[in-house]
Order: structure tokens, then C-alpha cells, then sequence
């Protein structure tokens, strides 16, 4: 009776047989699109530099670029920036997690909170962050409360969503299930909402580092500090002193960044999802 | 066990059995939805005793309240008013498997256990011991998407025996299964509240099926949703879904259901 007919499972035939030889194979089915990606746009730069469309103290080529990118991440200042930038995107992003995600909490259990700030909080997410630049600047001054302020302000409403939407979409039948199961309070949150929650929790937490660092970039080319390097800051001084190849080396470096911090964010959010069986993968 | 009767307007109603045998009991319990002009009589007066052991078959239409009393006998629910006398665990197995997508189904099991304080290793191996029971031993590694409905089912039951309930509630269990499995699943649920001494509350839309399992088998009409005769089934087991007795009793239940009114019975 044991073997009913159609039970068959998905049985994974994957590589871990072999731990090496499924590594590189890994590895490799990760690198080629990215690699391919890369070798696209620096064939597509470099035609158009070729076209002598503008001059090249202003379109610098690849090659350049990335000599100057290599130079550029041999000095002390460049390493500075970085750490300013990544210090303060983690503070940022950090406040904003725990601002947003306590406003979602709240506003997803109090119905007459949702009524009144629900909307409002949608509408904060359509705000362009810059647009509260020169406001930061007047409360604060030039200086790093008016970055992060504006930061979180970019951050926070895309958690508070994510957090919303997650309670939100939690099966009522889940919510059954603990009850009948006989758990308090406590132990259905911690053992059935929470994780429950977890899916539309972290599309949000997704989407607010794309706004955090996106805030960020824009408050650092606004409120430069003295003395106080910065990626954002080194795009504006590369500007001034029209140095091409540094201005396109930085912007480099931010998209790279961008992107690994997405991948990070995407890829746990695919494994937890592939793990629930939500995707086909 | 119940006896059934006749009465004088010719009407078969079931004589509660004493107090001392049922296990569960139901007097006079109505559920109201709603208040004024919109309200919906969802149980009218519903008196029922079970007793320790049995195997009761609800069948009745959508809308005849089957879930509702489910609800209501599980505590999910009050009931408007009359009494609900129930004095051991009560556990409930949902149309949908309804185990959580984040866990393996060993983990599945463990939550009943957790939840009722058991210790980490002991409900390891107690979760491990009950998928053997629904005969998934070596399964519980996978998550629920990697299993089969059927195997979602056993699952789902091997979580309802973790409760350690004398009392289970299924909701139509079966009834998203295709034939061949839902056969298997029926020897399945009659082996083991057999030798696990349960007692099963099993509602369904399918008459058959309500004959296939049931010691009594209780019709329900719709609204408003109430108890319109039960009859105990004296067949003896194993019985066998599409044999002729169980279809012949079949065919003349769902005559005296579709006296009352009621069509759309499967």
C-alpha cells in the first residue's frame, strides 16, 4: 500500500555527488551571464567611443576607466570613501529596518492606524527622496543627521510595506492550524506568522535598500562634508575637475555595489522562496 | 452505540446513547451569522452524541453547516447558543493539507509536539515514529510542495495523532484526491482510528464515501443547516466504495436528502 500510484516525488538528481566538480559547475553557471553582461556594455562603450561622438577628455574609454579604477583602488582615499559610503548605508539601512518594520507591525494589526497612515505610507514611497533634500539641509544643516534623515525617509515606507503585505498575506488557514494545534499567542506569532510573513517581509526589505542607497548617492552629491570623502562626494569633485575616467571608475564602483548588495537580498529571497516550493526553478 | 428509532410521523432520529458512553456531546447548539435583516442561520437546534470509538459520517450540501459545527466542536468557534460537552483533545484535519511550506514534514509534526511542550529529542523521535505510522518513513526530509496531495494528507494525519486527540474533526480531507489515492487513504484513516482507538467526526459531500467509513452516517439539510436523520450502518468491513451495498444504501440516503429539498449532493 506504501507505494500509491502517482506519489512519485521530485527526486533532485543534483550535483553534490560530487562536491568539487558541482562547485565549479556552480560557480560557472553563476559567472557566464554576468561576464557576458559585462563584455556587452564594455563592446557598446567602447563602439560609441570609437564613433568620436564627443571627445574623450569627457567619454573616456573603457580601457581608461578601468586603469583609472585600478589606480583609483590603490589609494587611501578611495578606500576612506568607501567607508564613509558603506558606514553610513548600513546606518541608514539599519534605522530604517527597525523604523519600518515597528510603523508595519503596528499599522497591519491597528485598523484605525491603517486607515489613517496606510495610504500615507504608500504615498512616502512615491516621494522622490531627493525632494527632501533641501528640507533635511534646513533642519539639519550639511552634515551626516540630514543623509541619514533622508535615507531612512527613502527606506522606511518600502519595509513598513513589505512588512504590511506579509501579514497580510498569511493563509487564514495558517492562523486555524495554530489554534487548533493549541498555541498562545506568542507561540503562533513566533511559530506560524512570523515565518509566514517572511516572503513579503523580504521583498521589502529588497526594495528598501534600493531606495537606501539610492538616497544615499544622492545625499552624498548634495551634502558634501569637508574633509570627509565619499563615493557620491568623489563623482562631484571627478565632475568639477573634469576628471572623466574617475568619474566613471566611481560610478563603477556604486553600480558593482548596488548589485551585490541586490544579489545578496535576491538570492536569500529565491532560497527561501524555492524552499517553499513558490518557484520552478 | 445509538439505536435508531421510528416515530410516529415516520422519521428515523437516534436515541442519544447514555452519557457515560459518548464522548462528545452536542445539545441544542444554533449558530447565527450576522444580526437583524442579514442574518444568516447557519445551525438550527443540532443535538448529536457521539460515542468513544465510533466513526460518524456527516454528509450534507454546501451550506448545510457541516463546517461550522466542525468549527464549533473544535473551539474555533462559539456556538449562538445551546451546549457543547466535549472533555478530551479534540484535533482537526482540513480539506487542504494545510502544513506549513517552511517546514519538512518531520517539522510539521514536531510543531503539534512543540506546541504541546513536548522536549526537542523526544519529539524528534515521536514525529519520526508517527510518519512511519502513515507509512512516509524516509519522507520527512521533504517539504511540502516535494510531496505528493496524498502523501500532504498523511502528513497532515500523522500531525493530527502528534495532538495525541481522542476526537478527530476531518473537513472533507479527501475530497481534493484523486479516486485511486482517496481508496488507499481510506484504509489508511480506518486502520489507524482503529488501532489508535479514535474517534472521528468525518464530514463529506460524497454518500459513499460517508457509507465507506462510517458506524452512522448523520444527513444534513441547509438552510437553515440542521440534522434531517441519521441511520447506522451495520455493514461489515472491509466495504468497499463502489460495492452494491454500499451503493444501494447510498442511492436511498441521498433520496431522503433530496426530500428535503437538497439537489446538489454528490
Amino acid at each position: 500500500m506504501s507505494a500509491d500510484i502517482g506519489l512519485t516525488p521530485n527526486v533532485e538528481i543534483t550535483a553534490e555527488a560530487r562536491p568539487g566538480a558541482g562547485f565549479v559547475l556552480k560557480a560557472w553557471a553563476w559567472i557566464w551571464p554576468k561576464a557576458l553582461a559585462i563584455l556587452l556594455v564594455l563592446s557598446v562603450w567602447q563602439v560609441v567611443v570609437w564613433s568620436g561622438w564627443r571627445p574623450t577628455y569627457v567619454l573616456p574609454s573603457p580601457a581608461e576607466t578601468l586603469q583609472t579604477l585600478w589606480q583609483m583602488l590603490g589609494t587611501e582615499r578611495f578606500w576612506s570613501a568607501l567607508q564613509t559610503t558603506l558606514l553610513r548605508a548600513v546606518m541608514g539601512f539599519a534605522l530604517a529596518l527597525v523604523i519600518g518594520t515597528a510603523i508595519g507591525v503596528l499599522v497591519a494589526r491597528i485598523t484605525p492606524l491603517r486607515l489613517a497612515v496606510g495610504s500615507l505610507i504608500t504615498g512616502l514611497q512615491t516621494m522622490p527622496s531627493i525632494a527632501w533634500f533641501p528640507f533635511a539641509i534646513l533642519l539639519f544643516g550639511l552634515n551626516e543627521q540630514a543623509i541619514l534623515f533622508v535615507v531612512v525617509l527613502g527606506a522606511a515606507p518600502s519595509i513598513a510595506n513589505g512588512v504590511i503585505s506579509g501579514i497580510d498575506n498569511i493563509p487564514p488557514s495558517f492562523m486555524r492550524l495554530g489554534h487548533v494545534l493549541g498555541a498562545g499567542t506568542v507561540s503562533l506569532y513566533r511559530n506560524i506568522a512570523l515565518p509566514a510573513a517572511m516572503p513579503g517581509y523580504v521583498a521589502g526589505l529588497t526594495q528598501g535598500w534600493a531606495f537606501a542607497w539610492r538616497s544615499l548617492m544622492a545625499g552624498e552629491l548634495l551634502v558634501i562634508i569637508a574633509e570627509k570623502p565619499s563615493l557620491g562626494a568623489s563623482l562631484e569633485f571627478a565632475r568639477q575637475f573634469s576628471k572623466a575616467p574617475l568619474l566613471l571608475a566611481t560610478m563603477l564602483v556604486i553600480l558593482i555595489l548596488g548589485m551585490l548588495v541586490d544579489g545578496l537580498f535576491s538570492s536569500f529571497a529565491r532560497r527561501m522562496r524555492g524552499r517553499r516550493g513558490l518557484t520552478v526553478t | 452505540m445509538s439505536q435508531s428509532v421510528l416515530t410516529n410521523d415516520g422519521i428515523h432520529v437516534t436515541q442519544p446513547p447514555d452519557d457515560t458512553t459518548s464522548i462528545l456531546r452536542i445539545r441544542n447548539v444554533s449558530k447565527v451569522f450576522g444580526h437583524g435583516s442579514d442574518a444568516t442561520v447557519a445551525l438550527q437546534d443540532v443535538s448529536l452524541d457521539v460515542a468513544a470509538g465510533e466513526f460518524l459520517s456527516i454528509v450534507g450540501a454546501s451550506g448545510c453547516g457541516k463546517s461550522t459545527l466542525l468549527n464549533i466542536i473544535a473551539g474555533l468557534d462559539e456556538p449562538t447558543s445551546g451546549t457543547i460537552d466535549v472533555d478530551v483533545n479534540v484535533a482537526f484535519m482540513f480539506q487542504e493539507a494545510t502544513l506549513l511550506p517552511w517546514l519538512t514534514a518531520q517539522q510539521n509534526v514536531e510543531l503539534a509536539l512543540k506546541l504541546r511542550g513536548m522536549a526537542k529529542r523526544a519529539r524528534r523521535d515521536r514525529a519520526a515514529e508517527l510518519l512511519e505510522t502513515v507509512r512516509l518513513a524516509g519522507w520527512g526530509d521533504k517539504r511540502p510542495h516535494e510531496l505528493s496531495g496524498g502523501m500532504r494528507q498523511r502528513v497532515a494525519l500523522a500531525r493530527c495523532l502528534a495532538q495525541d486527540a481522542r476526537i478527530v474533526l476531518m473537513d472533507e480531507p479527501l475530497g481534493a484526491l484523486d479516486a485511486m489515492t482517496r481508496d488507499h487513504l481510506h484504509d489508511e484513516i480506518e486502520g489507524l482510528t482503529e488501532s489508535q482507538g479514535l474517534t472521528v467526526i468525518f464530514v463529506t459531500h460524497n454518500m459513499r464515501e460517508a457509507i465507506r467509513l462510517g458506524d452512522r452516517v448523520v444527513l444534513m439539510g441547509s438552510l437553515p443547516g440542521r440534522i434531517v436523520y441519521e441511520e447506522d450502518i451495520p455493514l461489515t468491513h472491509p466495504r468497499v466504495m463502489d460495492s452494491p451495498d454500499v451503493a444501494t444504501r447510498a442511492a436511498s440516503l441521498t433520496a431522503r436528502l433530496k426530500g428535503q429539498g437538497h439537489t446538489h449532493v454528490g
